[in-house]
């Protein structure tokens, strides 16, 4: 007989859960624990229960619960995943492996370290560099709906790095500036009070640029702001391109 | 861990092989099935036989033609590849960008040479 | 800084989810696209005697050589498909103040596809 709902809510959540301490182990491992399984729980809500009520020594970070903050990404059974969105019960009664997220050194249990990203992303100037300075006297820079629309979706980064743990290039080589980075770099080329485009070329269209992203696109999969980086990173490439032949065509233009 | 240093090394020719690939890319997309479907199905078939597929490829617009699927597809599959290679784990291999696009070249000129020679 | 815990990418990294193998997939499409194009030359070379031309496709006119040209063209096929699919990512276009529908660019390129391939087979058919 198959289980039914009544049955299924009986059953405990269970949650394989990659721990590593390195002040006093080597090697991680895998540690199960067994909760309460509540409806509407997300496996945030589970990772805090046990924090709270089985094993104080877990670590992991989160700060907003609603995937706002970007804090909270985890591998949920092998996806870069926020947990805060993420509900338990899409895999109840099954467990539920829970890792740190991929690609980046770990801390300690579930917390990565995210200072490559952190020293990478000022490298891009992902901010506006105006194309001809004007005086705060003479007002703010004028914007249309559609000149807005056109950057709108690379800006809604909230920095979670779910791109980069799902981004396999990044996975062999660190070097790769990666996808949020390079998103926000087209985001502000695609601005229209921006005029730094040229000057991110260096570090952009760099061996460690937007030319060594093979368009996997997994990045923009897993993004949980629908920023779409890959697409982001394609619009870069032709456009540093059709830069690349009118620089050809016009020699000193 | 160190921070990783972005050296921005500029390199002038990416950008033309990357216009190479993308060419590449839209000619073989468009133009290699029913290529195929021509010199195997269609001849199989008869409906097709081979003295109007000699003539076709004879044809100076046939050369031309050829000429370009050729040129353009061997550019977009180094290109391609190269990148696989360094997916697939083999850097040493795949960064070597002088041996691809080189062989492509050669290839090119092999082509053009093929071509003219009809 | 702290002792950290670095994981290394597997070689094999790409068998383990379905989106990863059709990226792999996709882009050793590149090596039919290359292999095709090599035989395209010497068809090309071959062009030059008659005799030596019929001779190829005799040769090709066998159960090997229609399998050889089924996997290239099953190959060539996903090459195309994938390689439209992604256009719209690549071509942003915009009308007036709104951005182009990417199936709609899509969609042309699919169009674009299926006239430039019944051009071709009639121009050389006819
Ligand atoms: S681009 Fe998306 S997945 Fe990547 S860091 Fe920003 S919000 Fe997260
Ligand atoms: S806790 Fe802030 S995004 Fe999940």
């Amino acid at each position: 007989m198959a289980p039914t709902d009544s049955d299924l809510s009986g059953r405990p959540v269970v949650m394989d859960v990659f721990r590593f301490l390195p002040d006093e182990e080597t090697e991680p491992r895998f540690q199960r624990y067994e909760i309460p399984y509540r409806d509407d729980d997300v496996v945030l809500d589970a990772l805090n229960h046990i924090k709270a009520e089985v094993d104080a020594t877990l670590s992991f970070r989160w700060a907003c619960r609603m995937g706002v903050c970007g804090s909270c990404g985890m591998m949920v059974n092998g996806e870069p995943r926020l947990t805060c969105e993420t509900f338990v019960n899409e895999f109840h009664p099954e467990p539920i492996r829970i890792e740190p997220l991929a690609h980046f050194p770990v801390a300690r249990d579930l917390v990565i370290n995210m200072e490559d990203f952190m020293d990478k992303l000022p490298t891009v100037k992902p901010w506006l560099v105006p194309a001809d300075p004007k005086p705060i006297e003479e007002g703010e820079f004028l914007q249309s709906p559609a000149q807005l629309a056109a950057y709108k979706r690379f800006s809604m980064c909230i920095n979670c790095m779910l791109c980069y743990s799902a981004c396999p290039v990044y996975g062999l080589d660190e070097t790769f500036i990666g996808p949020a980075a390079l998103a926000l770099a087209q985001r502000y080329n695609l601005d229209s009070r921006d005029g730094g485009k040229a000057e991110r070329a260096n570090v952009v269209t760099s061996h460690e640029g937007i030319w060594e992203c093979t368009y996997v696109g997994d990045c923009t999969r897993v993004c949980p702001k629908e920023v779409d980086p890959a697409g982001a990173i394609q619009m870069a490439k032709l456009s540093y391109a059709t830069d690349w032949v009118k620089s050809m065509l016009l020699p000193g233009g | 861990m160190a921070g990783v240093e972005v050296t921005a090394e500029s390199r002038p020719a990416t950008p033309l092989w990357w216009l190479l690939f993308s060419a590449g890319g839209v000619m073989s997309a468009f133009f290699m099935p029913v290529t195929v479907f021509l010199t195997s199905i269609a001849v199989a078939a008869d409906w097709l036989d081979e003295e109007e597929l000699l003539d076709a490829v004879r044809h100076p617009l046939g050369r031309a033609y050829l000429f370009l699927l050729v040129s353009l597809s061997l550019f977009h599959g180094a290109h391609r590849f190269r990148y696989a290679l360094v997916d697939l784990g083999l850097p040493w291999l795949g960064r070597r960008a002088w041996l691809f696009y080189g062989l492509a070249t050669i290839g090119t000129v092999v082509c053009g040479w093929f071509v003219l020679r009809l | 800084m702290d002792r950290h815990y670095v994981r290394k990418l597997p070689a094999m990294w790409w068998l383990r989810k379905r989106t990863y193998l059709v990226f792999m997939l996709r882009e050793l499409t590149s090596v039919f696209v290359v292999a095709y194009a090599l035989f395209l030359m010497v068809v090309i070379w071959r062009a030059d005697d008659p005799g030596s031309f019929s001779g190829l496709f005799d040769a090709l006119d066998s159960p090997v050589g229609l399998v050889l040209h089924a996997i290239v063209l099953a190959a060539l096929l996903f090459h195309s498909i994938t390689w439209i699919n992604l256009t719209p990512k690549v071509l942003v276009l915009w009308r007036d103040d709104e951005q182009v529908d990417p199936r709609l660019i899509a969609g042309a390129n699919y169009l674009g596809w299926a006239v430039a391939s019944a051009v071709l087979a009639w121009l050389v058919l006819k």
